[in-house]
């Protein structure tokens, strides 16, 4: 049964169906929507609006989701880690410095094997760096950005409709393992206005219906069963290292199942480009200049960053003369790349650091520079 | 039918919200859309741009090169953006404070006086809707009246629709520039 509907705006929105939007706000639409029950965040370019927008649409009003300017990043992590304790759908979104200040409590959540949803809308750093678009977090979200051995799903999202998509697909694999999952999205993606299709509202689950799927959450015993107890602290090393090899088992099926990408005239090329995010999108564009110029090009967009399709990328690899990663940073999904590979041809990078975006020339450029030139 | 268009000036002419106007009114009339606002170093200088492309095609690259209309509204937008105008295509600038005209003679170009008529018709904070007019009114693909009066009415928000009239008003006027 839907909510009552006291929000006025609300009910605008709810009744159509296609949109214009800034992806930071596509996120905040698709969290209640997808009948989230808590959003904790602090501010910070460039995804602001997420917060902006939810505090606009009022859905506490409505479906009764939680929204929360918490104090500080720390205090916001660690209200998803509550939340997500009790079995509830709960979410925070930063850029990145404040994605650092959360890391402690994304490895406690990971460690604690908890459901959560985080954003993160990267701009140029290091340190406080830009609030120009970037992907230099690529390294930090797939590899474990806080302590211990742990893994995110890790969403990277091209479009404006791909950040509403990723919120429902985020929330389920994190339900489905038990392990927080990410959308590691870049300035371009939250901040350009897309067209977008809303899914319809699903009710918020309701306590019988968390206590069904998550019995593993403080829901309250009623004195019928073993009390749950949520930590990731276990001092007995025998006991902690079962842990470990169950997180690490729940990895690899991750990694058999939920592994993502989309390809793009991949078959016929003699050069192959990989990229993430809207990044994939402006090769996309050089790909169709290159062929104006005889130049045939693919492309390989991971979507899942973790896992990474390590078997995609070497299986569209095969045959061709080299490969191109290109990214908004100094060089991180390229050690991906070489590893899927296997270093059996040429992989070279370029890219653009600190906030600023490459144009479709300067990949073709970059094509015939680094590889089209200098392979014999 | 595709369009690539930047609209480039200072911040604060409205720059930002008629790429909105006209991207909202592009995906009125059934079109494929990105607005993409100025990322670069240049926009803590002053000035702001947005790119708009209107298709029938999904859309990949939301950042370009190029451009098949280029709409200048500063010096500085014109200098550094009327070099990226498509051959053939359309570059369309505001007369004034302009003092280094653009030198292409493979492009069309509209020197149009929208400050001017803003004041004339006595509604200054519908500048960005005179130059809209004169946009719709050189751009190839003709987007219907009724879909950017719907795309008004989906950019503002409601308590600014009895504005509407008014925005219409400056786009007509923004349509006779092109032949001054």
């Amino acid at each position: 049964m839907l909510p009552i509907i006291k929000n006025i705006y609300f009910i605008h929105i709810m009744k159509e169906e296609v949109r214009l939007m800034k992806g930071n706000e596509a996120v905040a639409h698709a969290a209640i929507l997808y009948g989230c029950d808590g959003y904790f965040g602090y501010p910070i370019t460039p995804q602001s609006e997420v917060l902006e927008t939810l505090e606009a649409l009022m859905p506490w009003e409505t479906t009764g989701m939680v929204v929360l300017q918490a104090e500080s990043e720390v205090a916001a992590i660690n209200m998803v880690y509550g939340g997500a304790a009790s079995g509830k759908a709960v979410m925070t979104s930063s850029s990145s410095p404040g994605i650092s200040l959360k890391q402690e409590g994304i490895s406690y959540i990971a460690g604690s094997e908890l459901p959560a949803l985080i954003l993160n809308v990267m701009r140029g750093g290091p340190g406080l760096g830009t609030i120009q678009p970037s992907q230099a977090d690529y390294f930090q979200a797939t590899k474990g950005g806080g302590h211990g051995d742990y893994r995110l799903i890790v969403l990277s999202p091209s479009s404006v409709q791909e950040m509403v998509d990723f919120v429902g697909l985020g929330f389920d694999l994190s339900f489905k393992y038990r392990t927080p999952a990410m959308i590691l999205a870049d300035g371009i993606v939250g901040q350009m206005m897309e067209k977008v299709v809303l899914p319809p509202q699903r009710p918020r689950r309701t306590d019988e219906e968390i206590r069904r799927q998550c019995p593993w959450a403080t829901t309250g015993r009623n004195g019928e069963r073993k009390r749950n107890v949520v930590t990731s602290l276990e001092l007995e090393s025998s006991r902690m290292e079962i842990i470990n090899h169950r997180l690490q088992a729940r990895y690899r099926e991750i990694e058999r199942n939920e592994t993502r990408w989309e390809e793009i005239g991949v078959e016929d090329a003699d050069y192959l480009i990989v990229a993430f995010g809207s990044i994939a999108r402006i090769c996309a564009k050089a790909m169709e200049m290159a062929e104006e110029k005889g130049i045939k090009a693919g492309i390989i967009r991971p979507i899942t960053l973790w896992p990474f399709p390590k078997e995609a990328v070497e299986k569209a690899a095969r045959g061709k003369k080299g490969i191109l990663c290109v990214e908004l940073n100094a060089g991180q999904m390229i050690e991906d790349v070489r590893l899927a590979v296997h270093d059996s041809l040429p992989v070279e990078h370029y890219g653009r650091l600190g906030g600023i975006i490459p144009s479709p020339q300067e990949i073709v450029d970059a094509l015939e520079e680094k590889l089209i030139n200098n392979i014999p | 039918m595709k369009e690539e268009i930047i609209i480039a000036g200072f911040g604060g002419q409205g720059v930002l919200s008629m790429g909105k106007i006209l991207a909202y009114s592009g995906l009125m009339d059934d079109k494929e859309v990105t607005w993409m606002p100025s990322y670069g170093p240049e926009q803590r200088g002053g000035t702001a741009n947005v790119t708009v492309i209107l298709s029938d095609e999904r859309i990949s690259s939301p950042v370009l090169d190029t451009y098949d209309i280029v709409v200048a509204l500063n010096q500085q937008s014109l200098d550094k953006f009327s070099p990226r105008v498509k051959k053939g295509g359309i570059l369309i600038y505001d007369t004034s404070g302009i003092h280094k005209l653009p030198e292409r003679n493979d492009i069309t170009i509209y020197p149009v006086n929208a400050m001017e008529a803003t004041m004339e018709i006595g509604h200054p904070k519908a500048y960005n809707m005179v130059v809209m007019g004169a946009l719709l009114e050189a751009m190839p693909y003709k987007l219907p009246m009724e879909n950017v009066v719907k795309g008004l009415e989906k950019s503002l928000p409601e308590r600014h629709h009895a504005l509407i009239p008014v925005n219409r008003q400056a786009i007509e006027k923004g349509r006779t520039l092109l032949g001054s």
